[in-house]
């Protein structure tokens, strides 16, 4: 991990309100892992002060140039606009200069070759699961079951397929796929696999059904959660969760950026582990 | 001799500093989490977090919030613990050619005693920083900082326990921090740092509840910098001994200001989450800034306001 001065090689609206963006990334494109994340410096003139933490999406070379240069490295990012540091992202062009740190965190367990792996993704949750499907598809067969509000939440699940990952899409209101909740599409899956590994990212209400439904049936379950952060390295404590075990009396919190963002579900406290990041400079009032 | 390299040498409380800048409590682990960013020996010192006699868990999530120019904190002074500490992060610093202050806080003043006394015995610990100020937990620290008599029996407390310089840190929610000041410098503090965090609050307009947990916090970065360089002013006209600025220290000409006022070194904070390098940009444009002036030594900045 580093941070990296370095430009934007492409910044395009892919779904309303969701941008991907490509990052040139000499020297850590490829060592990123799954499920690992960046601190972004949205601009150096402030504010926005803090970093905004985004997961890896993808990773690749660009192809070597004519003129004998060797293939460069990228990531890709994800983002949904909600405030002011994604709105000015948003606007960033290629060649814009940024910086970014990373790759940071604990990424995914890849688990056991040949066994059954289960993905499930709500909104903007689908980033830390390609480059995971990607590793998965290797040596498993891979299911995503992909959840949003409506179409438009529905990302680059075409992506998805063409690594020959079998995907199933539903939305809250029937606009795209399924109508309905992810979760009813994954209590058929597993009745299908029971011995399934699952994986999921996604909004805390998502993540917390999901995992309600793994404990029941005793299917191992990661989960990488979003969590309010200022350094992203372990220095400052502000990103922590509540861990197993934890209470008022002896509280026990685990370090999101640095133990996670991936955890394994036994290593959280499920009882109000964690309210949604709270925001408030993201207010357009 | 245009090219001779200025010293930025400076010693304070009779540590010796390469040169004046140094992380402040809190906002740089225990100085391994930023080891792969930059190289530690360039720091004047490290300042580690903030260290109880027991391990201590810290607040409830949320507790940190974006603010403008700044954030509020509300950690809870979550760390290690003082014996957990120097059986497990000292060995990484002790490698490092730089010196070590460790910064410590007390539930009670017992604990406070007990904490110095434990520091005291070891070597590779320059100096400590005693902590009167954390403005987010119950005990540990603000009660003592905000009354010159409290704050005077804690200091003199530690002082009776500990061989080492002692940095004693303010609180700059007082009316007039050259009272605290005087009081910690007449107990025995070697040295003023000020300031830590400012005690602010942020509303979520949607849920109409505060944003942190908390309710409260700390706010630091560079929207409680002005406070802080009139209240180094104000401690360096109060006290003999060295002070240390803190507070919003972004670039180098924000250190520059500090200086000037009269602080002898200074902690960035906030600062290095933005840019885990910004102690180094610091230096050397603190450098490249007496090159440009025709500064030879640090000194000749120091307290050089024209008022
Ligand atoms: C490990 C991790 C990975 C993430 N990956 C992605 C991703 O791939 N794509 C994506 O669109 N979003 C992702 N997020 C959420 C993203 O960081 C926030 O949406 C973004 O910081 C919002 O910034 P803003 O300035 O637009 O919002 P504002 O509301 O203006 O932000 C105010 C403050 O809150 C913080 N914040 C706001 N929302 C979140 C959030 N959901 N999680 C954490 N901090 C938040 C900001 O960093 C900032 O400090 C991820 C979060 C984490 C922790
Ligand atoms: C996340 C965070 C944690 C902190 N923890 C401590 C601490 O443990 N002990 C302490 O004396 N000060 C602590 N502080 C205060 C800082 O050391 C510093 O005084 C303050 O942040 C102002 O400087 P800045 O504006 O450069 O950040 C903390 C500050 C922040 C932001
Ligand atoms: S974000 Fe600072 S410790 Fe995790």
């Amino acid at each position: 991990m580093k941070n990296y001065k370095t430009v934007v090689l492409s910044n395009q609206e892919i779904s309303s309100g969701y941008y991907r963006m490509r990052i040139l990334a000499p020297g850590f494109g490829s060592k990123a892992k799954p499920g690992q994340f960046l601190m972004f410096r949205v601009q150096t003139s402030l504010p926005p002060l803090l970093r905004r933490p985004f997961g890896i999406f993808r990773m690749g070379f660009m192809p070597a140039d004519c003129d004998g240069q060797p293939p460069k490295e990228f990531v890709e990012i994800l983002y949904k606009v909600v405030g002011r540091g994604t709105e000015i992202m948003s606007h960033l062009q290629v060649g814009s200069k940024v910086e970014v740190l990373g790759p940071l965190g604990r990424g995914f367990d890849l688990g056991a070759p040949g066994e059954q792996k289960i993905l499930v993704g709500g909104g903007i949750g689908l980033v830390p699961l390609y480059m995971l499907a990607r590793e998965l598809t290797r040596k498993s067969s891979v299911r995503l079951l992909m959840g949003g509000r409506t179409r438009e939440d529905i990302l680059a699940v075409t992506e998805f397929e063409r690594l020959g990952v079998e995907t199933y899409v539903s939305t809250d209101d029937g606009s795209l796929g399924e109508e309905g909740l992810v979760t009813q599409v994954l209590l058929r899956k597993l009745d299908k696999y029971p011995n399934a590994s699952v994986y999921a990212c996604g909004p805390m209400p998502m993540i917390e059904a999901v995992q309600e439904i793994c404990a029941a049936r005793g299917v191992p379950l990661q989960v990488s959660l979003e969590a309010l952060m200022a350094c992203g390295v372990g220095a400052c404590l502000g990103c922590v969760v509540k861990g197993a075990g934890h209470s008022e009396a002896s509280p026990r919190y685990l370090c999101s950026c640095k133990e996670g963002p991936v955890f394994r579900a036994e290593q959280l406290d499920w009882t109000k582990l964690g309210q949604e990041p709270g925001y408030c400079e993201g207010c357009k009032i | 001799m245009k090219n001779k390299r200025p010293s930025l040498a400076v010693e304070i409380a009779g540590i010796k500093l390469k040169n004046p800048v140094m992380p402040a409590s809190g906002t740089f682990g225990y100085g391994e989490e930023y080891a792969p960013f930059m190289d530690l020996e360039r720091l004047g010192a490290i300042v580690t977090k903030g260290l109880s006699l027991a391990p201590k868990a810290g607040n409830p999530t949320p507790r940190i919030a974006e603010t403008i120019s700044g954030m509020l904190n509300a950690i809870g002074l979550q760390n290690v613990g003082v014996d957990a500490f120097i059986q497990h992060k000292l060995p990484f610093l002790r490698e490092i050619n730089t010196p070590v202050i460790v910064n410590f806080f007390g539930n009670t003043l017992d604990e406070y005693g007990e904490v110095a006394r434990r520091l005291s015995d070891i070597p590779e610990v320059a100096g400590v920083e005693l902590n009167i100020s954390c403005p987010n937990v119950k005990q540990g620290g603000i009660v003592f900082g905000t009354d010159p008599v409290a704050a005077s029996e804690v200091v003199g407390l530690v002082r009776k326990h500990l061989n080492k310089p002692l940095i004693v840190k303010l609180t700059p929610n007082v009316t007039d921090i050259s009272v605290t000041a005087r009081a910690a410098e007449e107990a025995g503090a070697d040295a003023i740092c000020c300031i830590n965090t400012l005690t602010g609050m942020a509303v979520d307009v949607k849920t109409r509840r505060p944003r942190l947990a908390n309710r409260t916090g700390g706010l630091s970065g560079p929207a409680i910098r002005p406070v802080a360089v009139r209240m180094v002013h104000q401690v360096v006209q109060a006290v003999k001994v060295p002070v240390i600025g803190v507070g919003g220290i972004m670039r180098p000409v924000d250190a520059l200001e500090f200086l000037i006022v009269g602080a002898k070194a200074v902690q960035v904070g906030t600062a290095n989450f933005v840019d885990p390098a910004a102690m180094i940009t610091i230096i050397d444009g603190i450098e490249a800034f007496c090159v440009e002036e025709g500064i030879s030594d640090i000194h000749q900045l120091i307290g050089s306001l024209q008022l």
